[in-house]
């Protein structure tokens, strides 16, 4: 079952975190379809985080379609973000954990890492519009 | 729906003066409000209202629909927890939520105990520490199952992990009886996780009130270099302004977004939104009436 973690200092929205890990869980593919997310509770007793904003992030979920509430049971994952990319993970992974090695062997710390990383993606997105 | 807390021009005045004034809100129902301010600003005077434990000099003020003052049974419905948790040092654990389990009409045990699992029911009060007494303080509250839960200053001796532990019971309880609360605290830090309701008050007066994600919304930062201020497209209200040399920065409540692209917009994070609207500079002070003007309605 999926944990949440909170970054405090994100600046992003509680919800929202919430919301983004159950998204990103759904692309890697590890939350898949009738999966149960954790209840209400749950969440709040380990994050100490208030109920209502656990329930507004599962809310949003729902209205996405991402989730489906069933009353007394929980609530469980009704659709995939993943799709028929997911078989290429693995292999893609492969690489981007040499590509890391070489980075980190010419000496490039995380940040320099990062910023080269979504730097790259950014220039990429835009080519694939242009 | 029935606001959990409501009031109307509400005042208290000691012999020293007005500890809260002219103070009009409404605390919807299963909101988690943060009340906030600096101390001294009238948050422990706003609860003792709510608890009848004093009677306003002015206005009125409404809990669950009904008058505290004069309707006690309301208080039957309400769990107060005063500041440094008040409870009878010589009582052993068991002792305390024994004579909370008679001296309530409706006491819920299960929930009461379930959330002490960590206590024995042997020790004494006067031997726990602070973060395991504000804990069994919070439980005799919980055990009510109250529809108005107010604590005052519940992290004021507890350390980070008692703080987090605390945290955990309460909205854990929360969860369970879903209750509305109000933690008043002058740490902002303390309240930022939890609350989805702010009501800052100061020098007795609310100076901030609502939805924290509206609030959030609502307001930016805006920096820019020094300019004498006119009207700016997207700014509803400029609520504080500070200026270094050639550069300004203002905090501002913002009706739309500001195109204007020699401002740089930010987002603000609570803490800062509440700093702001404490600021002195915020507080009225002799100064030119165009100058004034703008201040405050931008």
């Amino acid at each position: 079952m999926i944990e949440f973690h909170l970054d405090s200092r994100s600046g992003v929205a509680t919800y929202l975190q919430i919301v983004q890990q159950v998204k990103e869980a759904l692309r890697l593919g590890v939350l898949d379809l009738g999966d149960q997310l954790p209840t209400v509770r749950e969440v709040v007793a380990d994050l100490a985080i208030n109920p209502n904003t656990v329930a507004k992030a599962y809310r949003d979920l729902e209205r996405e379609g991402l989730v489906v509430a069933r009353p007394g049971r929980g609530t469980f994952i009704a659709d995939t973000l993943a799709a028929p990319s997911l078989q290429h993970h693995e292999a893609l992974r492969r690489e981007l954990e040499r590509w890391l090695a070489a980075a980190m062997q010419a000496g490039l710390d995380e940040d320099s890492i990062r910023a080269l990383i979504s730097n790259t993606l950014r220039e990429a997105l835009v080519r694939r519009v242009a | 729906m029935t606001a959990a807390v409501e009031t109307r021009a509400l005042g208290k005045r000691f012999r020293r003066g007005w500890a809260v004034r002219d103070c009009t809100l409404t605390i919807p129902e299963h909101a988690i409000v943060g009340l906030a301010g600096p101390n001294g600003a009238g948050k422990s005077t706003l609860l003792s209202l709510a608890v009848a434990l004093l009677a306003p000099t002015e206005g009125t003020i409404s809990v669950l629909g009904r008058d505290p003052w004069r309707d006690p049974d309301t208080l039957g419905e309400v769990g107060y927890v005063a500041q440094d948790a008040p409870l009878y040092r010589s009582f052993t654990v068991g002792e305390t939520l024994d004579f909370a389990r008679k001296t309530n009409a409706h006491w819920d045990s299960s929930l009461a105990t379930g959330s002490l699992a960590r206590l024995s029911s042997n020790s004494r009060v006067s031997a726990l520490s602070a973060g395991e007494r504000a804990r069994l303080a919070l439980a005799v509250a919980l055990g009510k199952r109250p529809r108005l839960l107010l604590l005052d200053e519940p992290f004021a001796r507890l350390d980070p992990k008692a703080g987090r532990e605390f945290l955990q019971m309460l909205m854990d309880g929360v969860a369970d009886i879903g209750a509305t609360v109000v933690v008043a605290s002058h740490v902002v830090a303390d309240i930022e996780r939890i609350a989805d309701h702010i009501v800052l008050l100061s020098d007795g007066r609310v100076r901030l009130e609502g939805n924290v994600e509206e609030l959030l919304a609502s307001h930016r930062l805006l920096t820019g270099g020094s300019r004498p201020l006119g009207r700016i497209g997207g700014v509803s209200e400029i609520v504080r302004e500070r200026s270094s040399g050639r550069q300004m920065t203002l905090l501002a409540r913002l009706s739309a977004p500001v195109a204007d692209p020699t401002w740089s917009v930010d987002e603000i994070g609570l803490e800062e939104l509440l700093l702001g609207y404490m600021a002195p500079e915020r507080l009225p002070k002799p100064a030119p009436q165009e100058r004034r003007r703008l201040q405050w309605h931008g």
